[in-house]
Order: structure tokens, then C-alpha cells, then sequence
């Protein structure tokens, strides 16, 4: 069995031998991980495979196996959120995109590393360590869904749901060369997913070709009424996959190509526009003037939005608990110690930026900034039908590099999070490599206009090797 | 630019206990935090209104009917602390 398979392999696959084989072999390549992408690997997902195969199954992805980043909650298996404080929890209930997934047929393999409450952007910041990048292994898969990432790129999964808050998504699939998309906000139900910011995130897939991730939105996307922010848009994903770019008009913003960038990423970018235009779309410079005040507001509303979802985490129903005195003692020494440093950092930063006196100076304006960062995005994409951009001004650092200036770290969201204030989609595909390390080209669309982006994403792949390439170190 | 005093109070705030060691520490790396914040000032948006979330949604609604929920025996599940299909937590003061 090859170890890199698109879903439409793996189903044939399990046709030809069985559902157990094909979730035995991802059992057996993930038992020699290199990568560390997994926190936890299910103990049923045999057993759940050998049922589908003595049952049958019916559903679009029966007995395909599939990855679950640590946020998502998944009966049985714990759900710890990369965190100490959530050590022996299990849900007792499943996510709404896991109902969905289960009734697919999929097979669950285990969760994935991530950052800590996905707060981070090189999954460094997990309380069960770092998780490799599988094209270097002394390097970053980028985060918070690294886990998710790197297990796609390694070959230990087809393909994986991650969680995408200001880039978590798309950072890790540019720097594993898979493909990862934030969906438009409210077309995925976030019901059971832990929250860290709520008006931002979406649950998000990660797989190697934009196929893939159409087959999977096919299945989690849609309404449901357990979370309020859910939109029907009833989108029929797999149905964008058109080989055709022809006449479709392309904006490349300029703030997206700042200071600080790649040459290489800048060029591999660049190529990847030219491509298009020799496919028929054509493209022109657009202006963001307020993408460079987008990473501030980002930061400052994550942090509000954190410090308040986090409050729930106080050793009182789950998780861990560290004895006090009295009720007071007990939360706050529960929470000193089962929090890890940039968790702690950034609930601080958010009861700050929310308490008597500096609510109006740093949250609401940053939720004013929001509004001209959303205005700035409306105004483009109205003389356009996409955005094209870097999705990571460069590739993976080295574990540890930046770890230790919480500065550094947030400046390398510069491109993603824009993104997730405007709630727009957004999908990062491979677009080449420098020096042996991947580089993902970012497009962006209109509110529920995923079918031109992927459409546009898909043409690229048909058009192009980038996707084909695998890490040497893993191989 | 926040002191000690700040971090101890945002700490008490958060109901996370900081370390006297630790308050220095915060105070440097929240304080970076904050000095790259401070670019918003320089953006005007006295006529802006705040976005607190992109859907176009406002009020949902559903019907008043009991639906179905957790067994209580599976929400204690989680802990060693309980009593009397209860969570027990150590006295408030």
C-alpha cells in the first residue's frame, strides 16, 4: 500500500482488501512516527474498521481513516487541548463535525498535537511536547493544528480536521506542503469544539490535494442549531472541482508582501500568479491600506475573547486540580499550574485589555479596527474574485527559535490572521520549495465563495507537480 | 506601561496565582505586548463602528421545549470530586 493516498486511493484500497488493512497499515506507519503528531492514537479505530467491514457501510467516506486535532471533542478519546489543566478528560460527547464524520463511515485514528488551546503558531507550546515538521525534523510543522499537519505530510493520516483561529490551519499546511482551508465563518458548526476565540475560529481540513478537502467540507460543513453562529449556505463542495480558471480575476495585495519576506516565498508566489495568467485569469495589484493594524486587533481580540472562554478551566468538573484552602486558592493555584506560560500570558493580556479603564483603549478598538480590516477586504474582493498572497512570509523556523519572545511568535501571523477578522475563506496549497522546505501560496475569497477558491486551488494542482512532493525524511 | 502592582492585580483578576519571580517577568513580556499595541492609536475611528463578529446573524431563537441532556451520573464523570450527585469545590472564603 502506498503511503501517500488520496481519499478516492484509500477507498479503493479498502474495496480491493478491507477497511481494517488500510487502517492497520496507517496504524503501522504512525507506530514509526518520527513526527510525534499524534497525542493520542485511538485503541478502537481497528475494531471500529473490522465493523464497517462486517456491516458495511454506506457513507462517502466508509472506513477512510482520519485525524482529530486535540480540540475536538471525540467520545472516549481524550480531548486535552495540548494542556495539563484538561489531563483525564474525556468528553462525553461528541462534536457536531465528528457526528458528521462518523455517519460518513470514517475511522478514527487519533488526536493530534497542537498548541496549547491552539494558542501558537509551531505547536512548541504543547504541554506532550513539540511535534517535528516531517521535511526537517529539527524544524516547526508550524501550529497550532501541526499535529494535524505534519501526520498528513508524514503519511500517517489522509487527511485530518484542524482548527483555525488567526492561521491554524493554513500555517501548518504551508509549512508541511499540504493543503489546508479556513472555511467562511458559520459554514462549519464549531459545536464541541474547545473555544479559545470564538468569533474567529472555524474547524478546518487538512489533506494532500484540494479533492480531498472538498470531500471532507461535503461532509462537516453545514447547519446546525447547537451553534448560533451556523449558516445552511449549502455549498456542494466536490462540485468546484473544475479545472478551469478562464476570465477569473486575481488581486494581489501588496501589504501581504511586507518587509521581512522570503525572497524564495515571494518569487514562488509570484510564479504561481503567472501561472494562473497563463491559464486564462488575469490580475492586477490591490491596496489593504489597514492589513498592517489587522495583527494588532487580531491579538488584542483573541486575547479578550480567551480570557474570558478560559475562564471555565477551574479544577472544579474536569481536568486537573491542585488543592487551596478555600475556593479562590484552589482555581488560582489549578490554574497557575495546569496553564502553561503563553496560555497564562495571553489570558493576562485579555483580562487586561477588558478591565475598568482600558476596555474602550485596547478591546473596542480593536474591534474597530476590525471593522476597517473587514471594509478593506469587501472593497477588494469587490473588483476581484480572489486574493493571492503568501500564506507564511517565510518556511519553517527551527524548533525553539522563537519560542522564547512571544513578540517574534505572534509577527509570523502577519498574513493569516487578517483573514479570520474579515471571516472570509481562505486556502493555503502548496507552491514550491526552498531549500528543501515547503512554501504554500494563500487564496482568499469572498464570504461562502469557497467554490471559486477551490476551484481556483484545484486548477493550480492540476496544473502543477508542488503537491506531488513528498518529505525525504520520512519517505 | 503596567507595574507589578498590575500584573498581581490582573492575576487576581484571572484567578491565576503568580509567583513573585514570575511578576517581573509578565510585567517585561506583557509590557512588549502592549508597546506594539499601542500602533492602533495612531489609526483614527471615532465615526467606526466595532465588528464583534462577521455572520450576519442576530437573534436566534428556538422553541421552549425541554430537550434531551447529559445524565447527571455522566457529567460527574470527569471527577474525583463530588458528592450527592453534586461538584465539591473547598469553601469560597
Amino acid at each position: 500500500m502506498a503511503k501517500w493516498m488520496s481519499v478516492a486511493q484509500v477507498k479503493e484500497k479498502i474495496i480491493e482488501d478491507s477497511a481494517e488493512e488500510v487502517t492497520a497499515r496507517y496504524l503501522e506507519v504512525i507506530g514509526k512516527s518520527k513526527v510525534n503528531g499524534y497525542t493520542k492514537v485511538s485503541e478502537k479505530a481497528l475494531e471500529h474498521a473490522r465493523r464497517i467491514d462486517s456491516e458495511g457501510h454506506d457513507g462517502p467516506l466508509a472506513g477512510v481513516p482520519i485525524a482529530i486535532k486535540d480540540n475536538i471533542s471525540v467520545v472516549g478519546l481524550p480531548n486535552s487541548c495540548g494542556s495539563k489543566i484538561l489531563e483525564g478528560y474525556v468528553p462525553p460527547f461528541n462534536a457536531h463535525v465528528i457526528e458528521k464524520l462518523l455517519s460518513a463511515g470514517a475511522v478514527i485514528l487519533g488526536k493530534t498535537n497542537m498548541d496549547e488551546f491552539a494558542m501558537g503558531s509551531s505547536t512548541e507550546t504543547s504541554y506532550f511536547g513539540p511535534t517535528a515538521n516531517p521535511w526537517d525534523l529539527e524544524r516547526v510543522p508550524g501550529g497550532s493544528s501541526g499535529g494535524s499537519a505534519a501526520v498528513v505530510a508524514a503519511g500517517e493520516a489522509p487527511f485530518a480536521l484542524g482548527s483555525d483561529t488567526g492561521g491554524s490551519v493554513r500555517c501548518p499546511a504551508a509549512f508541511c506542503g499540504v493543503v489546508g482551508l479556513k472555511p467562511t465563518y458559520g459554514a462549519v458548526s464549531r459545536y464541541g469544539v474547545v473555544a479559545y476565540a470564538n468569533s474567529l475560529e472555524q474547524v478546518g481540513p487538512l489533506a494532500n490535494n484540494v479533492a480531498d478537502i472538498a470531500i471532507l467540507m461535503d461532509v462537516i460543513a453545514g447547519y446546525d442549531g447547537r451553534d448560533s453562529t451556523s449558516i445552511d449556505s449549502k455549498i456542494e463542495y466536490q462540485k468546484a472541482l473544475v479545472d478551469d480558471v478562464k476570465g477569473l480575476k486575481i488581486g494581489v495585495p501588496k501589504e501581504f508582501f511586507g518587509e521581512g519576506i522570503h525572497p524564495d516565498v515571494e518569487k514562488a508566489v509570484w510564479n504561481a500568479i503567472h501561472k494562473y495568467e497563463s491559464l486564462g485569469a488575469t490580475w492586477e495589484e490591490v491596496s489593504m491600506p489597514n492589513i498592517k493594524y489587522a495583527l494588532a486587533s487580531y491579538y488584542i481580540i483573541a486575547m479578550s475573547e480567551a480570557s474570558s472562554n478560559l475562564a471555565r478551566f477551574d479544577g472544579t468538573r474536569y481536568g486537573f486540580r491542585e488543592s487551596g484552602e478555600n475556593w479562590h486558592a484552589m482555581v488560582s493555584k489549578t490554574r497557575a499550574e495546569g496553564f502553561g506560560t503563553e496560555v497564562k500570558r495571553r489570558i493576562l493580556l485579555g483580562t487586561y485589555a477588558l478591565s475598568a479603564g482600558y476596555h474602550d483603549k485596547y478591546y473596542l478598538k480593536a474591534l474597530k479596527v476590525r471593522t476597517l480590516v473587514k471594509q478593506d477586504f469587501d472593497k477588494a474582493l469587490a473588483k476581484v474574485d480572489l486574493l493571492m498572497a503568501p500564506t507564511m512570509p517565510n518556511p519553517a523556523f527551527k524548533i525553539g527559535e522563537k519560542i522564547e519572545d512571544p513578540l517574534t511568535l505572534y509577527l509570523s501571523d502577519v498574513n493569516t490572521c487578517p483573514i479570520n477578522l474579515a471571516g472570509v475563506p481562505s486556502v493555503s496549497v502548496p507552491c514550491g520549495l526552498t531549500d528543501g522546505l515547503p512554501i504554500g501560496l494563500q487564496i482568499m475569497g469572498k464570504p461562502f465563495d469557497e467554490p471559486t477558491v477551490l476551484r481556483a486551488a484545484y486548477t493550480f494542482e492540476q496544473n502543477t507537480d508542488y503537491h506531488t512532493k513528498r518529505p525525504p525524511e520520512v519517505a | 506601561m503596567i507595574t507589578k502592582e498590575d500584573v498581581e492585580h490582573i492575576g487576581w483578576l484571572a484567578r491565576i496565582e503568580i509567583s513573585e519571580q514570575e511578576t517581573v517577568e509578565y510585567m517585561e513580556k506583557l509590557n512588549s505586548v502592549l508597546e506594539y499595541f499601542g500602533q492602533l492609536d495612531e489609526l483614527p475611528t471615532e465615526d467606526v463602528v466595532p465588528t464583534y463578529h462577521v455572520a450576519e446573524i442576530y437573534n436566534v431563537f428556538r422553541e421552549d421545549i425541554v430537550e434531551e441532556c447529559l445524565p447527571q451520573e455522566t457529567v460527574l464523570a470527569n471527577t474525583e470530586y463530588k458528592q450527592d450527585g453534586t461538584f465539591r469545590v473547598p469553601k469560597i472564603g
